[in-house]
């Protein structure tokens, strides 16, 4: 549907390669045909509004989807060909995630959590594991919380324990899910500025899902819209790009080609049909 | 919890379960004579009707269990019930012992009764008693009793 | 309006069958993980304590109690057949072949398994599952392995705290209450019941009737739809279910073991 579009800037090298890729989930199609390069050490924005299956794209690179028809590679291996086995250590060599709620193991308190990963997969002795994990939670400002239980912490401060988390094994890239959604603007500026850092100073690849504009251009080398991936680029880009469904989404206009009112009969009909059932 | 609460607990738990099985088995079930089997020996005997003689009667003399029925089965040649019991081999009788199929009080189960004879030898693993009496069916007795009261009246 | 009243009906027949399918995948990949849930003592610690000893005041109270009444009852009956000695016979039997496991499972289906399915159904919803598996932590090994082995060892060990305290309960009323001798209780049953086929079957039942429970539980947690409602649905599901299975799986065993 799309065609390969080359990047005449720098040639990074292609962390996540998605070609033809068809999914649709009952009977809807979510993607179809569609193609993605996602490059490594930068940090990747998709974007575009709800339901047009951006969470569905990372689970897709994650495995825990399978696509109807294409593939999708990461870091060369094509994800959904891999055996049971391959794919976990896949997971475990390349992928952090952040899931939009944090999800943190809840019988577990902050500092387990962040350790969970290191004692399942490391033989790291404990006083390894407690280095690093204060570690971690000095890069995210939560050293001082390790006690607490997941209960008891802001949804800032539980997205923050996830990214400790999500780090703790040092993977290559990282998925965050929508992190800035719902967030007061001090969390916003926090979780902002984090994401940026630990891409640069960890020197990882970040794959930010989310609809919240300022926010992401702000730290984005480059922006994917969702769907049928109708344009990409860098954020300037795209800014300055000409057609209307993203000049609706960046602006954040109310109407446009994603329409004000949800389908249905005219005003003037409903209006005269009232109380007549 | 703790963990080591926790373990503590666990333990307590299948501990008390292996008591509780340990209990059943012993007071509750027939568990303890399952030992005393191996020491056995079997012997056989005959009969035209053994009732409602089942596998695992009991097998006693002079009102003592001193074994149990352990097999059933049907002489096609002579027309016979044959019954094998297992007896414990503490208890032995004489080879003109005779067997017959009794019940325990008027409802009761049937078991086979042993009444012992006279003779010198014993019998062995193996043997056959050859006195037998099979047991009542109760058609057969009103049968005979309505028969004979129909010859008294005669 | 009848092609459509049946073409609801075989989409729903359709939807059981899938279930099931999807239940038989779950359980066989649950069994592929078990050997590692060995390599984790901890965990499997861990879930016998909730599953176990957390049903044991319920199974504990229910024994004593189904115990007495059965001796009540017992009496009451034979007694007009001047066969009170009977009492501890009709009691244990009773308890040992059906109502020592059958309770046991249905106890254990509303206490343990309502709170496995709830506790999945929760950790699902809240992504705790989809969490682990990018954290390359396979749920199936570390969450539901567990419970599952957990549930299929405890079972069986609650029934036979059951039936024992049952046996227990149904002495105390005897003894004390209707004056029997202690003596004649406890010697018509050394004698009457048959180890294997008494109390080593009322074990097997009650080991089938958990594996059953458990898994029904467990994968109505991990199936359920992630809302609330659908939360609500599926501990309701996993009870009812639960429980239907081990009555229904009881007729057959009791056919099976003894067979007329």
């Amino acid at each position: 549907m799309d065609d390969l579009i080359t990047y005449s800037q720098q040639q990074p090298d292609v962390l996540v390669e998605i070609r033809d890729m068809y999914f649709s989930r009952g009977g809807r199609p979510i993607f179809d045909g569609i193609n993605m390069d996602i490059s490594r050490g930068q940090v990747t924005a998709i974007m575009g509004p709800s339901g047009t299956g951006k969470t569905t794209l990372l689970k897709l690179i994650g495995g825990q989807l399978k696509p109807d028809a294409g593939t999708i590679k990461v870091d060369g291996e094509d994800v959904h060909k891999l055996s049971h086995k391959a794919l976990y250590e896949l997971r475990q060599r390349m992928m952090g995630m952040l899931f939009q709620s944090g999800a943190l193991l809840t019988d577990l308190n902050v500092y387990d959590n962040v350790a969970f990963p290191l004692r399942e997969h490391t033989p790291l002795s404990e006083s390894m594991v407690h280095h690093l994990v204060l570690l971690k939670l000095q890069a995210v400002g939560l050293r001082g919380a390790r006690d607490l239980m997941p209960a008891e912490l802001s949804g800032g401060m539980a997205r923050r324990v996830a990214l400790a988390r999500a780090i703790a094994l040092d993977p290559q890239m990282i998925m965050y899910d929508e992190p800035f959604t719902g967030q007061d603007p001090i969390s916003m500026g926090v979780l902002v500025s984090l994401i940026r850092n630990l891409n640069t100073a960890l020197g990882l690849s970040s794959i930010v899902v989310s609809h919240d504009v300022p926010e992401t251009c702000s730290i984005s080398d480059y922006v994917y819209s969702a769907g049928k991936v109708v344009e990409h680029g860098t954020p300037t880009q795209l800014s300055a790009s000409e057609s209307p469904w993203v000049k609706q989404f960046m602006g954040g206009l109310a109407d446009g080609p994603v329409p004000f009112h949800f389908k249905g009969a005219a005003i003037m009909d409903d209006l005269l049909q009232g109380g007549v059932k | 919890m703790s963990t080591r609460n926790i373990e503590i607990l666990v333990g307590l738990f299948v501990a008390g379960a292996l008591a509780a099985l340990f209990m059943l088995a012993m007071k509750v079930s027939n568990f303890t004579s399952y030992g005393e089997d191996d020491h056995g020996y079997e012997i056989h005997a005959s009969f035209d009707n053994i009732g409602g003689l089942k596998v695992r009667s009991p097998v006693s003399a002079g009102g003592v269990r001193v074994g149990k029925v352990s097999d059933i089965s049907y002489d096609n040649e002579s027309f016979e019930a044959v019954v094998t019991m297992s007896l414990e081999s503490k208890y032995k009788f004489p080879k003109d012992t005779s067997a017959g199929i009794l019940t325990a009080g008027l409802l009761g189960e049937q078991y086979v009764g042993l009444e012992p004879g006279g003779d010198d030898e014993n019998l062995a693993d193996g043997s056959t008693i050859e006195l037998t009496q099979s047991a009542l069916v109760l058609e057969q007795v009103i049968g005979q009793f309505l028969y004979s009261k129909a010859q008294d009246d005669k | 309006m009848l092609s459509h009243f049946l073409q609801k009906l075989g989409h729903r027949s359709l939807s059981i069958f899938a279930r099931l399918g999807r239940a038989s995948q779950f359980l066989w990949a649950t069994l592929l993980a078990m050997p590692s849930v060995l390599l984790r003592p901890n965990l499997l610690i861990k879930q016998m304590y909730s599953t176990g000893v957390q049903t044991l005041v319920i199974i504990l109270v229910a024994g004593v109690f189904v115990g007495m009444v059965l001796a009540l009852q017992a009496y009451i009956v034979l007694v007009d057949f001047g066969a009170e000695e009977s009492i501890s016979l009709m009691v244990s039997l009773s308890i040992l072949r059906e109502l020592g496991p059958v309770f046991t499972g249905l106890l254990f289906a509303g206490r343990a398994g309502s709170a496995l399915t709830a506790e999945i159904g929760l950790m699902k919803s809240t992504e705790q599952l989809s969490g682990m598996e990018m954290m390359a932590v396979d749920p199936m090994k570390y969450i539901i392995a567990p419970r599952f082995l957990a549930g299929i060892i405890s079972v069986p060990m609650l029934a036979m705290i059951f039936m024992a305290v049952a046996v227990l309960g149904g002495f105390f009323v005897a003894t004390d209450m209707l004056g029997q001798y202690e003596g004649v209780f406890w010697s018509q049953l050394h004698v009457k019941v048959d180890f294997y086929n008494d109390v080593v079957n009322g074990i097997i039942k009650s080991a089938v009737f958990g594996f059953v429970v458990v898994w029904i539980a467990v994968f109505e947690g991990y199936d359920c739809v992630p809302t609330s409602e659908g939360l609500g649905q599926a501990t309701t599901r996993s009870v009812v279910y639960g429980s239907l299975a081990v009555l229904g799986l009881d007729f057959v065993l009791t056919a099976v073991m003894y067979a007329v």
